[in-house]
């Protein structure tokens, strides 16, 4: 790339990205991979119909580091609301970083490692663009007997779609075994990877980290398949959105609880009935009484995609009752849908809704997300 | 018949006082997928340099200006129905819009299609 700004930073994957002729745009101080040659839409198919590998080494890898399980697992709970006490070793869980104010600063996936070496230790993936901000919360509120040690060297790469499991099982024959949400060590054609059974895409597949310098190696062993193909960030925002799935800073932000985020699959019971995490006592009022407002699916009539910002008015009014926080086409449906936040008195889904797109009101009605099925692994029981 | 380049990467075709305008190869390059095209309404009179259609990819939404004062004789009507044309046929029969100038001195002022190569060529 001719204009590679200096102050970019790059992925242990950015050769490789240049290689296969990807578009590389600056994400989150990073250079990223927007797409390849196949274009956003091909990539998306793709990755619904076979397999797709991204990179996503812009990510915040970090361990917590305590004396035991219990320990480390109390003091993370003091700043989010899920329940880590009693995540089994083995195992990953969806969580968010609150405020006082009970806003979320970032989402992130959250393991407790296999193996007694590894108790008092979980492992955090939090989002490229929050990482600086996340660490330095981190550090400010742990209690000094808990450590944060964060993985720089450490690459991520995502391996997602239909053909993921068959893929992987070639190289990482341990991986067709996990259930959802299971993560484990495992080695790569010899190369020690640690994997999880989860992603971003609302299909089933991976996520492997690993040192920097072995991420090439295998991204190359993965690409080789006919199966798989480099799949940029322009599918990956295209295939969250159609899972449903929330992007920080736009979906969810530090203005919005995770009540009001539609996220409370997030907070489980003891947490929910305990509290004990920023801001739960309004949390804790918003599941009792219902938040003011709240994050629902629109589907759009017509082929124009109404995107973030897009105001969302009454039908035949002009009053305005919320705003889009994502929108786009959605290339499974062949049709633009959109997230955003409404009263809660018309976030029941089938609720008609206008948005405004260039001046003209669009036909939206609420919809129940996910709007393409989720395809995660169940295991045969 | 000629052919003009503007540097919104749009190509202008003219015969008599008709010109056809549409986006050039490399502009749909740029977009990626393009989902959705909005038209102007037959009969409505634009300036150079209006908004006069809407191109809308699978990650942004871009507008394509009038190149020449004029009068709007005609949208493509397919790329409503299947806008993906303008990335398979963009400087072929995935034309945007028809124009009736009543300016053509504003020719003077586009690119032939060496000068927009070599434009290109320095982006």
């Amino acid at each position: 790339m001719a204009e590679q700004d200096q102050t970019l930073a790059l992925t242990p994957l950015y050769d490789l990205h240049v290689e296969l002729g990807a578009r590389m745009v600056p994400f989150a101080g990073y250079s990223m991979p927007v797409q390849y040659k196949l274009g956003i839409m091909k990539e998306h198919q793709h990755t619904r119909e076979a397999a797709g590998l991204f990179d996503v080494s812009h990510m915040g890898q970090a361990y917590l580091v305590g004396p035991d399980h219990a320990t480390t697992a109390a003091a993370l709970e003091a700043l989010v609301p899920s329940n880590f006490k009693e995540l089994k070793p083995g195992r990953q869980r969806y969580t968010v970083l609150l405020n006082d104010d009970g806003g979320i600063l970032d989402d992130l996936m959250v393991t407790r490692p296999e193996g007694e070496e590894n108790d008092g230790r979980l492992y955090i993936v939090v989002n490229a663009a929050c990482k600086e901000q996340d660490f330095a919360y981190l550090r400010a509120k742990l209690p000094a007997n808990i450590k944060l040690e964060e993985l720089p060297e450490r690459a991520l790469l995502a391996l997602q779609g239909p053909k993921a499991a068959e893929v992987m099982a070639l190289h990482a024959p341990q991986a067709s075994e996990m259930a959802f949400m299971a993560a484990q060590e495992m080695e790569f054609d010899g190369i020690k990877i640690h994997v999880s059974r989860s992603g971003y895409t609302g299909e089933d597949g991976y996520e492997i980290s690993c040192q920097a310098g072995t991420a090439e190696a295998i991204a190359k062993a993965l690409l080789a398949d006919d199966r798989v193909e480099a799949i940029g960030l322009g599918a990956r925002d295209s295939l969250r959105l159609e899972a449903g799935l929330c992007l920080y800073g736009h979906d969810i932000t530090e203005k919005t609880t995770p009540v009001e985020g539609n996220i409370t699959f997030c907070m489980q019971k003891r947490r929910r009935e305990q509290g004990g995490f920023p801001g739960a006592a309004l949390i804790q009022k918003q599941l009792a009484d219902g938040p003011q407002i709240i994050r629902v699916g629109l589907k759009i009539e017509g082929r124009a995609p109404a995107r973030e910002g897009a105001e969302i008015v009454l039908p035949k009014t002009d009053k305005v009752i919320g705003a889009l926080t994502s929108g786009g086409f959605a290339p499974t449906m062949g049709a633009p849908i959109a997230m955003g936040y409404v009263p809660v008195a018309y976030g029941v889904e089938g609720t008609k809704l206008e948005v405004l797109v260039r001046g003209k009101a669009l036909p939206a009605i609420v919809t129940a997300m996910p709007f393409v099925p989720q395809r995660y692994y169940r295991k045969p029981s | 018949m000629s052919t003009y380049f503007t540097n919104d990467h749009e190509w202008i075709k003219v015969e008599g006082d008709i010109a056809t305008v549409g986006i050039t190869d490399y502009a749909q390059a740029q977009l990626g997928d393009v989902v959705f095209v909005e038209l102007p309404e037959t009969g409505k009179t634009l300036a150079k340099g209006d908004e006069a259609a809407v191109v809308e990819s699978v990650k942004a939404a871009s507008e394509v200006y009038a190149p020449l004062d004029g009068e709007i004789v005609e949208g493509n009507e397919v790329l409503v129905d299947e806008p993906a044309k303008v990335n398979d046929e963009p400087e072929g029969d995935a034309w945007f819009f028809k124009l009736k100038l009543n300016n053509k001195a504003q020719l003077d002022d586009l690119m032939n299609a060496d000068d927009y190569k070599a434009f290109v060529d320095s982006l």
